[in-house]
């Protein structure tokens, strides 16, 4: 389960809850008295600190419990802890589990982000307050900007705010040592995970390209592929939906003795263009296996197949695409810049699916920059270009005058009168069409004599 | 203490809007011309024509949704009569006709390698059929539960990924061998209405009912960029074909075409004779033209580059629900409140 770990300030989004549900179903089993975890009194510099757990047996419980992996506990663990659910007694600042004797404690309910107590900017002043008057220079940096914000935005009822926080303050010393602390924690926690100190300014940073610059992307994508574009400019021989005849898809099948010219025009459009064809990869690696750097192609595809294959099969690849292009004095080692090799030998320990994602990138950017722009000035790829078929235009020979136009037409009132004068004129038309596609046979079937 | 409350609420409220008025200079900034003037050069379309083909026959109430096969000859319906409909569209003949366990679906999708089809609706589920089983059976093979809210979109990026849409304001991404959520894509604020994956696969885009599409990363399964300015619910979403740009469609009888470099919205596709939502789109395949489903029976076709209506598609009897553009480009599918399922070029 993975979330946005960046929290929502103004409450609790729905999506938000669901989770926030099953991690306390999470917490309240390991509270429970008989199947839960230890609980002992923590010493904390000199005080004892009662019903504390260390950071070594959350994990042992969660490994117990849920009959899964350590990396997994401690992922799910250190989830715990960034919410506020557990928080750490030494560093409370950082909201990580340690697999060590590092004392935890739970968070009260009241306190958990789901139960979504309005903290308002006058409580968290409060709290602010407290700190600064219990020990000066106890704030953070961005808690005291956060404090001498606050203090021009309420100023009015700075007295006040002040006042609670001694208040406060008197009525905690009246407590136990412990209890405070206790007390303290669960606040300062509550506080680390409500008003992180990093904010969002994401949206502000963005690098954005210009509107001109956008518009004439698009335009220069459709003008490019207008030909390619069959309900714009129909398609030959001829549309197959008009004709019945399959003779378009037989010819663009994937794998065709001779391809027709659009087809191979669409490869000097972009590598991806290139790639996604499978004749246009078979010349492409016909060309590399030339150059002798086919290896690049053949592990590049090699990676599409993890990213897009089985799940269970992963592994089994990973290793494979290990053997043979990457182990030292591998058959077909591929060149990779250093960092990125190391990157990858590191993730290959434990594969997942993206695993090859960064070496894949810089071998298809290799191959983009270098064969790609080669490939296509080369003598392969022109004599391609030249032997490619251009369809012949079949017409439909029954009714020869309805042939569509599609280019700029006249207004739609009078192309409404030109189709009624072609419907009176197709029923004679028909019979003398069929005149004329009998005589065009015989002349066809004499020719061949 | 209200007082305080109400004085504390107004900064923040201002803080918030300065915050707004900066990101849309930044924007703004960045719109140094006009579609107008940018689209001022290229040729005029001019009326286009299209004509039904086929009439694919079969279902016996509404049709909801409809996917292309990436052979551009196969197609998936599916209809609340409780049919999975997939057709050979030239010969409208039935390829297979898969009975539902949960007639109230919503979606259906067409995986890439042609082997399975996936539904879904008001059951909460995905299920995923196996068109290729051993003995030509066509079985389900998984049900993917865990959504508490209807599933109103799914798309397949492979045979073992999809990623679903759903009522309860999350997107997942499944892994179906296993048949569990490998990502939850939490952000929105309104019901998941539509999803589109990008050409290359790294991303996806989905608009809901808070106005808003969101562009997200598969990978990491964080949201990139969000876009707003609809006014009203976003019903459904593509890519432009180069992957550069999300096109969207409103119940505020509007489609909107955002840029993702620019992060702003470039181009606005309305008509004030137009008045009722959009339902549905899809883009031809240079992009140039867009064919957009509405609520009045009718399909709208516009030239994205100049805004400006082209031609109409009317020939449903009801409101037009889906459509699809064949990945050929060659043929468009609109299917229909009517129980049928067009074929137009």
């Amino acid at each position: 389960m993975t979330i946005n770990t960046l929290l929502v300030k103004e409450g609790c989004p729905q999506e938000q809850m669901a989770c926030f549900r099953k991690m306390e179903k999470v917490i309240v089993a390991m509270q429970d008295p008989d199947m839960g975890m230890k609980m002992r009194n923590q010493r904390l510099l000199i005080t004892v600190i009662p019903h504390a757990m260390t950071g070594h047996d959350i994990i042992t419980w969660l490994i117990q419990k849920y009959c899964i992996s350590e990396e997994e506990a401690l992922h799910l663990g250190n989830l715990l802890v960034k919410y506020g659910y557990i928080y750490p007694l030494k560093e409370p600042r950082s909201l990580v589990l340690r697999r060590d004797e590092s004392p935890y404690r739970f968070q009260t309910p009241y306190f958990w982000t789901s139960t979504q107590w309005p903290a308002t900017e006058l409580d968290y002043a409060i709290y602010l307050a407290k700190k600064n008057i219990r020990k000066q220079g106890e704030l953070m940096e961005y808690e005291k900007e956060r404090y001498s914000l606050l203090h021009k935005r309420i100023n009015h009822t700075w007295d006040f705010v002040v006042m609670q926080a001694r208040e406060q303050l008197r009525a905690s010393k009246q407590r136990r040592k412990a209890d405070r602390i206790v007390l303290e924690c669960q606040e300062q926690a509550y506080w680390l995970i409500n008003r992180p100190a990093v904010t969002c300014q994401r949206a502000l940073g963005r690098n954005r390209v210009k509107s001109s610059n956008c518009l004439e992307g698009f335009l220069k994508h459709s003008e490019q592929y207008q030909n390619h574009d069959p309900i714009m400019q129909g398609c030959l021989p001829s549309n197959p939906w008009i004709s019945d005849d399959a003779a378009h898809w037989t010819m663009n099948a994937d794998v065709v003795p001779v391809p027709t010219r659009l087809r191979v025009e669409r490869w000097s459009f972009s590598f991806m263009e290139l790639l996604s064809d499978t004749m246009g990869r078979k010349e492409f690696m016909t060309y590399l296996e030339k150059e002798f750097s086919a290896e690049n192609l053949c592990f590049w595809q090699a990676c599409e197949e993890i990213r897009h294959g089985e799940n269970s099969r992963i592994s089994e690849k990973v290793n494979e695409i290990y053997k043979n292009f990457l182990a030292p004095g591998a058959a077909r080692w591929v060149n990779i810049d250093s960092k990125t090799m190391y990157k990858t030998l590191e993730g290959i320990k434990r594969p997942h699916r993206f695993v090859m994602d960064d070496a894949q990138m810089h071998i298809y950017f290799l191959m983009k920059k270098d064969s790609y722009p080669r490939y296509l000035k080369s003598d392969l790829y022109k004599n391609m270009l030249a032997k490619a078929i251009v369809p012949q235009e079949t017409k439909k020979s029954v009714f020869p005058f309805m042939r569509r136009q599609r280019h700029s037409s006249p207004s739609p009132a009078q192309a409404a009168t030109q189709a009624t004068e072609e419907d009176g004129r197709v029923k004679e038309a028909g019979q003398i069409a069929e005149i004329v596609s009998a005589q065009q046979r015989i002349r066809a079937v004499r020719k061949t004599l | 203490m209200t007082t305080i409350a109400m004085g504390e609420m107004e900064q923040l409220r201002k803080e918030a809007d300065n915050l707004k008025d900066q990101i849309t200079a930044a924007r703004k900034a960045m719109q140094d011309t006009t579609l107008q003037e940018a689209a001022a050069s290229i040729n005029v379309v001019g009326r286009v024509q299209l004509k039904t083909r086929k009439t694919l026959r079969g279902h016996l109430a509404k049709i909801y949704a409809m996917h292309w096969s990436t052979d551009s000859k196969l197609c998936v319906s599916a209809s609340q009569d409780g049919k999975l409909i997939v057709w050979d569209s030239i010969t409208t003949n039935k390829v297979n006709a898969i009975p539902l366990k949960s007639s109230w679906v919503m979606t259906c999708a067409y995986a890439p390698s042609g082997n399975l089809v996936a539904c879904g609706g008001l059951d909460n589920m995905c299920s995923i059929y196996n068109l290729k089983g051993k003995d030509g059976n066509v079985k389900v093979m998984r049900e993917l539960a865990a959504h508490t809210g209807y599933l109103s979109c799914c798309r397949f990026l492979s045979d073992s990924e999809i990623i679903t849409s759903s009522g309860d304001c999350t997107c997942v991404l499944w892994d179906i061998e296993t048949g569990t959520q490998k990502t939850i894509f939490a952000g929105h604020q309104g019901d998941c209405m539509s999803l589109a994956v990008s050409p290359d696969f790294k991303f996806f885009i989905s608009g809901a009912c808070d106005f808003t599409a969101k562009l997200w990363d598969i990978r990491e399964g964080t949201c990139r960029q969000t876009f707003g300015g609809h006014e009203s619910d976003i019903n459904a979403i593509g890519f432009f074909p180069n992957g550069n740009a999300v096109i969207t469609g409103s119940d505020d009888a509007s489609c909107k075409l955002y840029d993702l470099r620019a992060d702003q919205e470039l181009i606005t596709y309305q008509d004030s004779s137009i008045m009722c939502g959009v339902t549905s789109l899809a883009p031809s395949l240079s992009g140039r033209l867009l064919l957009a489903g509405y609520d009045d029976f009718n399909v709208n076709i516009w030239d994205t580059l100049k805004a400006e209506r082209v031609g109409v598609l009317a020939g449903h009897d009801n409101r037009v629900s889906c459509i699809g553009v064949s990945s050929d480009g060659m043929a468009c599918c609109t299917g229909s409140w009517d129980s049928f399922l067009k074929i137009w070029n």
